[in-house]
């Protein structure tokens, strides 16, 4: 029997994945990385984009993460994986939309079409955009 | 016969009110199911998130995030209020405002102003009459919530807690203990109230990419995050549960109320039988 490893694949908002495995690749920030059994303790962040999981009768599976972390452990790979697309100036986005959105209603006032808002939407709209692209690219 | 009338058009209306309760009912019962699951999947995620923070901060002693830092003298807290979008689910919201109106209380008497995070529309509805400075919300989470729209509120609440203007975060929820009994409760979120371990028995490091620090802090958002969302899908079993049982005993003293007002038309038209036969009968003798 091979060498096998055990992946479990989870995000916030459920488990994805679990199972064994002979070898594990990801998109790791500094570069793809492929993980066999007893690997060592390695720590990372994942970019957006594919984890295969390749399991003993050689089949592989492909998630498709938007981003997130990877934990690998001899015996053990968790990919904790980001349900939403996660990107500094997004997140200050959306944060600055919550603030907005408590102020207004606070003050009762009717939403206005907002500059920064659009620019929001957009730069959101093209973020997404990009990662669907790479899914597309990865999977052709 | 004008008292039955007006009885037979009473009891019409409450047994539609009744049966819209009684489908509330269900339809709660089906939601709670499905948000006790969501609930119990959330879990894992923020389980070895911590088991993995927990190694970091005992493997990088030398780096210590603010969100793990010792507490600071409270001047100024914040409070991440989860309530539901929609009522008539029993005294859910209103216990858990109670108790943070108490908390607040004795924050307050410890020299600590509050600045509030709403989520869901009662909470904003209730600081709207209450008074108080909300820096975020967020409403209309359905019944499916979604981490994506958490991150703003939270990070607003994080942002703040980095810069100084915020000395301690705490979330107030509901917890839920079974179908019957929610719990309102507070806790502590930041700084980050962690059980202190042994010692590792065996002395050994990951390796990180880019560095521990990085890794730590994406991790540590993250973390606050999953506790947050949990919180809130907690919220929602807790919602769904407390309508369903709010939902039966209305049902319930609808039913009483049917049984009583029949009673009351039976004795009505008896009454007004028993008086046309004597009226029958005396006008016969008459004759």
């Amino acid at each position: 029997m091979a060498m096998t490893i055990h992946v479990d694949i989870v995000s916030a908002e459920g488990a994805i994945h679990s199972g064994l495995a002979t070898m594990v690749y990801a998109t790791a920030e500094l570069g793809e990385v492929g993980i066999a059994p007893r690997h060592t303790a390695f720590i990372s962040r994942l970019k957006p984009g594919d984890v295969r999981v390749e399991n003993e009768q050689g089949e592989q599976e492909h998630f498709y993460v938007s981003g997130g972390m990877l934990e690998v452990q001899p015996h053990l790979v968790t990919v904790l994986a980001d349900t939403a697309i996660r990107a500094a100036n997004l997140d200050e986005a959306a944060a600055l939309d919550a603030k907005r959105r408590a102020e207004e209603s606070l003050a009762g006032q009717t939403a206005q079409f907002e500059y920064a808002k659009a620019q929001v939407e957009l730069a959101e709209a093209i973020a997404q955009l990009r990662a669907i692209e790479k899914l597309r690219k990865m999977k052709g | 016969m004008a008292g039955a009338k007006e009885i037979r058009t009473k009891i019409a209306s409450i047994k539609s009110t009744q049966k819209i309760t009684g489908a509330m009912q269900m339809v709660a019962a089906s939601k709670m199911r499905k948000a006790q699951d969501r609930m119990a999947s959330s879990r894992p995620y923020s389980e070895k998130m911590l088991q993995v923070i927990s190694h970091l901060a005992r493997a990088t002693p030398e780096y210590r995030h603010s969100f793990m830092a010792i507490e600071r003298p409270l001047k100024r807290v914040g409070y991440i209020v989860v309530s539901s979008d929609r009522g008539l689910c029993g005294g859910l919201n209103s216990n858990l405002f109670r108790r943070l109106v108490i908390d607040i209380k004795e924050k307050r008497a410890a020299g600590a102003e509050p600045a509030f995070c709403t989520i869901g529309t009662k909470a904003l509805g209730f600081f709207k009459r209450f008074g108080g400075e909300v820096l975020a919300q967020v409403t209309h989470l359905g019944d499916k919530p979604h981490i994506e729209d958490l991150i703003g509120p939270i990070k607003v609440m994080l942002d703040a807690f980095e810069a100084g203007k915020l000395d301690a975060i705490y979330i107030a929820s509901n917890q839920f203990i079974n179908t019957m009994t929610q719990r309102p409760a507070i806790q502590q979120l930041v700084p980050i109230v962690g059980e202190e371990q042994a010692e590792m028995p065996h002395r050994w490091d990951y390796i990180y990419e880019p560095d521990a620090r990085t890794v730590l802090n994406g991790l540590l958002t993250r973390y606050i995050e999953s506790l947050v969302y949990q919180a809130v899908v907690e919220n929602g079993a807790c919602e769904q549960s407390a309508r369903m049982v709010a939902m039966k005993s209305a049902s319930d003293n609808a039913g009483n109320l049917i049984s009583e007002l029949q009673l009351v038309y039976n004795k009505a038209r008896q009454a007004a039988i028993t008086q046309e036969i004597s009226e029958i009968v005396s006008g016969a003798a008459a004759v």
